[in-house]
């Protein structure tokens, strides 16, 4: 079944279940929000998203929790939408550091967004600023709560999509914060070092440790990661030549954006100095560089003469998780029907 | 097990009968928390002891608040064939007196006695009805609080409990049951009124594999104690409305969650549910039918927002206790994401007297659309502070000056806030307005749940929109932005002109932050908690006004706007204050003037409170 509404003038039709926010961004109409995600169940949180609906008992609802109803007329603008906005994110950068300039997050940053989509200019809420302290027990992220506009996204990320629960919201009123079970650090926690929430923050509560050392990235390369047969999405980052970052592949059908923690994080190898780039071959008792050819015809040379001399089972094949299951399928036929022996494991049995 | 309700009845009198012999006297403790906090269990001791060596038979019953916290301890004598004498503030000490007189000499002691708690006057002592706390109460939720023993079901048995479950089940269908709910006009009594028929037909009609009711007994409003009450007193009425509402609705599984802090409550709800399930009125096949359900008690941490419905819910499933959006309304994807009705404790509580004397009955009380009667826990600087229940439709007048018995130590009306921490303040102008929903409403201020708190000329009213937004900021669940720092920049604004440093400005500031609050917010904490605040700045600006350009606080309570000194006159010098002075503010020789260091003093009031010969003055 479908909807036709209304937002703005502009009529949209949408499938069932949609909510105002889904048909005003079909429709091509933006509307601010901080806590809604489309891989995320609807929040509510932020009230960013308030519209008008005509006709409605309530002055204003959230676009992002309401659905759209068949013939729904929809403002997403007026002077007290207008107004309550404004007034939403001045109180929030009445608690939010003012150093943008050496954040993480400048220039990609929702808040700055929304903030100068509703034009806030002044500020006249004083009043106390939260204080904390940076979480640096983690060695692949930082969390700086004092930039944290509490959009839950982290929390519900780490819920639904990952399934952990390692953090919640904790304490209620102006001290309510993000925190890992009994407030601990981070590294002390549950967390696996994920990085799926570090992904979605939408402002600089969260970030990489990396971009503290590397500066941030400047350009970005879709790849596969090579870790294990999954074989999920990356985008790689990159600042000049060197690889500051990894966030998953949010189009790739595998991980959609998902990743584990060796993925998004154990990049850092790629930079190394002592990353071995080609084969080497031991001659006179050292390591010699050699080409892939020469390397590849010693080992099938050393094979065969270990067959000849004391038949297939004195070979054993031990496979990689770090290989698809195509290869694994492939290496242990070579074993079978090549060597000729049944000697072939995986170390994931080990 | 009873599958008719003759039987049961039949059995709750035979019940009676053994345990209660029709020859012996009756003594009626109430020992609800309030009574017990104002020493109803030294009475209960010396009562005992007294007895004990006493040539009489007679028998004690702790009951649940009769109402009357402000004459506690009560202790209530009731002598084969006379009616039941009630006596007020009772101590250990005059309990041989009380017993003496009354059990061995035949003497009501008028001068200690309170009043009849029945029809007539009794040997010169007024009739409850008499008494202008009682004369215009009327009790359909309290009916029996005070009055039975609320651990005694075969009690409440035979005072027509279970007759409306009975009724229901073999005479009426669960649509039936939801059109005379609908029919009685009641509201919800948790706070936003919505009519309790309609929600029930909501719930009945959403496609479910299981369905839920939950009975709300958070009650977080500070100050309230109207569902505490209940619950202590008759906690099987409560009970009652619930399995109705279970039927009505085809739920199989309900939920009681009621506040950790109120274990008596959860002792004597414990217990009823023990009882009801030994006679076959909870669990499989209620009274024989086909009708199966039962209930569980779920104990709350006691976070205010954990009374919202949603946050309710979530708490129940073991998640933090945080409002989440409607729709889907709990009728639709409630607890479990199962349909799922939730009502107050009192609006249960009124349905089993809906249903057994008929909507009409219900309905010809109160006012065209609210419906009966209401609690509230009237407190504050009123002369009888108290539990009552009166009709929709009364004046605030009525209720404070006739059944509250006025302002206490002879002071001034100023104001009176209404609906728990986030209610309005309501001034003079609305004394002969009727208490009903929409009149609060347009009052600016609300229902709530049945906090009504009466306050005198020596309250600052800026002080007051203070201290309640200091509640509703920390209470706040601190997921949505308006209700998490909207109330905490109104708090700290509302800190600095009781400090003596507000700007003219702020009054705007926080009118506009007021509105941005109450539209922007999630739930029902945000969306309210703004009132103390937009009703004092509406019904009395001209102390916000006072505290800014004068530096003055008219009642004389913000500290930071007064000082104290003692007047030459009147001081004789007697030392007492000096005395009492816990930072040793004050100086001065025997018989001579005191002077109290302004830079020393910290305003705490001491000095004035104890000087006998009002000396102490604050400017
Ligand atoms: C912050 C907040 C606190 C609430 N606390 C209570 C409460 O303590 N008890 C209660 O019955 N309802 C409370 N409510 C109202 C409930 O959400 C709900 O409306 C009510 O339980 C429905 O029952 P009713 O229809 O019988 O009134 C609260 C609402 C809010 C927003
Ligand atoms: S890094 Fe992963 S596991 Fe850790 S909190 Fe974030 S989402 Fe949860
Ligand atoms: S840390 Fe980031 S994602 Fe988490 S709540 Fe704060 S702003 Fe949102
Ligand atoms: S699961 Fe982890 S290691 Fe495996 S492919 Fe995905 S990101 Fe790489
Ligand atoms: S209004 Fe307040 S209590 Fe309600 S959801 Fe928002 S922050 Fe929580
Ligand atoms: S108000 Fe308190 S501190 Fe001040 S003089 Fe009196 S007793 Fe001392
Ligand atoms: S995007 Fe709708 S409330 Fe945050
Ligand atoms: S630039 Fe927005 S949080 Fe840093």
């Amino acid at each position: 079944m479908t909807i036709t509404l209304t937002v703005d003038g502009k009529k949209v039709t949408v499938e069932d279940g949609a909510t105002i926010l889904d048909a005003a961004k079909k429709a091509g109409v933006y509307i601010p929000t901080l806590c809604a995600d489309e891989d995320l169940l609807p929040f509510g949180a932020c009230r960013l998203c308030l519209v008008e609906v005509q006709g409605d008992r309530r002055p204003m609802l959230p676009a992002c929790t309401t659905p759209a109803t068949d013939g729904m007329v929809v403002r997403t603008s007026s002077p007290i939408i207008d107004k309550t906005r404004r007034n939403v994110v001045e109180l929030l950068l009445s608690d939010h550091p003012e150093d943008c300039l050496t954040c993480p997050q400048n220039n990609r940053c929702e808040l700055q967004r929304v903030a100068a989509y509703v034009g806030v200019r002044t500020n006249r809420f004083r009043g106390e600023k939260h204080a904390y302290p940076i979480d640096d027990s983690n060695p692949f992220y930082r969390r700086d709560l004092d930039r944290c506009v509490l959009c839950g996204k982290c929390v519900r990320t780490c819920d639904e999509v990952q399934q952990l629960g390692a953090i919640n919201f904790a304490y209620r009123g102006f001290r309510t914060k993000i925190a890992t079970v009994l407030d601990r650090p981070v590294a002390t926690s549950t967390c696996e070092s994920c990085g799926q929430c570090v992904d979605k923050c939408p402002v600089g509560a969260l970030y990489p440790e990396a971009w503290l050392r590397y500066g941030l990235p400047t350009r970005e390369t879709k790849t596969i990661c090579s870790y294990c047969g999954v074989g999920c999405g990356l985008i790689l980052q990159t600042r000049g030549n060197t690889v500051v970052g990894v966030r998953g592949d949010p189009d790739n059908p595998v991980n959609r954006g998902r990743t584990c923690v060796k993925g998004r994080f154990g990049y850092e190898f790629i930079n190394h100095p002592d990353r071995l780039k080609k084969p080497l071959i031991k001659r006179d008792g050292a390591f010699v560089e050699a080409t892939w050819d020469e390397a590849l015809d010693l080992v099938a040379q050393r094979l065969a003469a270990v067959v000849r001399e004391s038949g297939p089972d004195a070979v054993a094949l031990l496979t990689s998780a770090r290989c698809t299951s195509e290869e694994n399928y492939l290496l242990q036929k070579f074993a079978r029907g090549v060597l000729g022996t049944h000697n072939v494991d995986h170390c994931a049995r080990l | 097990m009873y599958s008719d309700y003759a039987s049961l009845r039949a059995w709750a009198e035979s019940e009676i009968a053994r345990t209660r012999p029709a020859d012996r006297t009756r003594i009626l403790v109430g020992l609800g928390t309030c009574g017990i906090a104002a020493g109803g269990l030294d009475v209960l001791a010396a009562l005992r002891e007294k007895l004990a060596d006493m040539p009489v038979s007679a028998e004690i019953v702790p009951v649940g608040c009769i109402g009357m916290c402000f004459e506690e301890p009560l202790v209530d004598i009731v002598r084969p064939g006379e009616p039941r004498i009630c006596y007020a503030k009772v101590t250990p000490k005059s309990i041989p007196t009380i017993l003496e007189e009354h059990l061995l000499h035949n003497n009501v002691r008028k001068d200690l006695a309170f009043a009849v708690i029945g029809d007539e006057p009794y040997d010169g002592v007024p009739a409850w009805k008499q008494l202008p706390f009682f004369a215009t109460q009327r009790r359909t939720v309290l009916r029996n609080c005070g009055f039975i023993d609320p651990e005694s079901v075969a009690e409440y048995i035979v005072h027509d409990g279970y007759a409306a479950l009975a009724k229901a089940l073999f005479e009426m269908t669960p649509e039936s049951v939801i059109e005379e709910v609908k029919r009685s006009g009641l509201r919800g009594r948790g706070g936003a009124g919505f009519p309790t028929g309609m929600k029930w037909a909501f719930c009945r009609q959403s496609p479910g594999e299981h369905k839920y009711v939950i009975c709300n007994a958070d009650e977080g409003d500070p100050g309230a104690f109207m569902n505490r009450s209940v619950l202590e007193g008759d906690p099987h009425s409560v009970l009652e409305g619930l399995i109705i509402a279970a039927y009505a609705i085809g739920a199989d599984h309900g939920y009681i969650y009621c506040r950790a802090e109120y274990p008596l409550a959860i002792v004597r709800l414990r217990k009823a549910l023990e009882q009801a399930r030994a006679l076959g009125l909870l669990g499989e096949r209620i009274f024989g039918t086909d009708f199966s359900f039962d209930v569980t008690i779920k104990e709350g941490a006691g976070a205010f927002v954990c009374g919202e419905e949603t946050a309710l819910m979530a708490s129940i499933e073991g998640k933090r206790g945080m409002p989440r959006p409607r729709p889907p309304f709990p009728a639709q994807k409630g607890l479990w994401g199962q349909p799922t009705n939730i009502n107050n404790v009192e609006t249960l509580n009124n349905i089993p007297p809906i249903i057994l004397n008929g909507a009409d009955w219900f309905a010809a009380v109160g006012t065209e659309k609210s419906k009966g009667t209401k609690t509230f826990a009237l407190t504050g600087k009123v002369v009888n502070s108290s539990l009552i229940e009166v009709p929709f439709g009364m004046t605030l007048r009525e209720v404070i000056f006739g059944v509250g018995g006025g302002i206490a130590n002879g002071r001034q009306f100023k104001a009176a806030q209404t609906g728990g921490p986030s209610g309005g303040c309501l001034s003079s102008e609305h004394l002969d307005w009727p208490i009903d929903y929409e009149t609060l409403t347009k009052a600016g201020s609300i229902m709530g749940s049945g906090g009504l708190v009466v306050m005198d000329d020596s309250t600052c009213m800026v002080d007051v929109a203070r201290f309640f937004l200091n509640f509703t900021q920390s209470e706040s669940c601190g997921k949505c932005i308006p209700c998490r720092l909207g109330t905490k920049r109104m708090l700290e604004i509302l800190e600095r002109i009781v400090a003596g440093q507000g700007k003219m400005e702020d009054i705007d500031l926080l009118l506009e932050l007021g509105e941005t609050v109450k539209l922007g917010s999630l739930c029902g904490l945000g969306q309210t908690a703004p009132n103390p605040v937009l009703s004092t700045i509406r019904y009395f600006r001209d102390e916000y006004e006072a505290h800014i350009k004068e530096h003055r606080c008219p009642a004389k309570v913000c500290k930071a706007l007064i000082t104290y000194r003692i007047s030459e006159e009147k001081c004789t010098g007697c030392t007492l204050c000096a005395r009492n002075c816990p930072v040793n503010a004050i100086s001065g020789e025997r018989k001579k003037v005191h002077v109290i260091d302004p830079a020393v003093c910290t305003r705490c009031d001491t000095c004035r409170q104890v000087c006998n010969f009002d000396a102490v003055l604050v400017d």
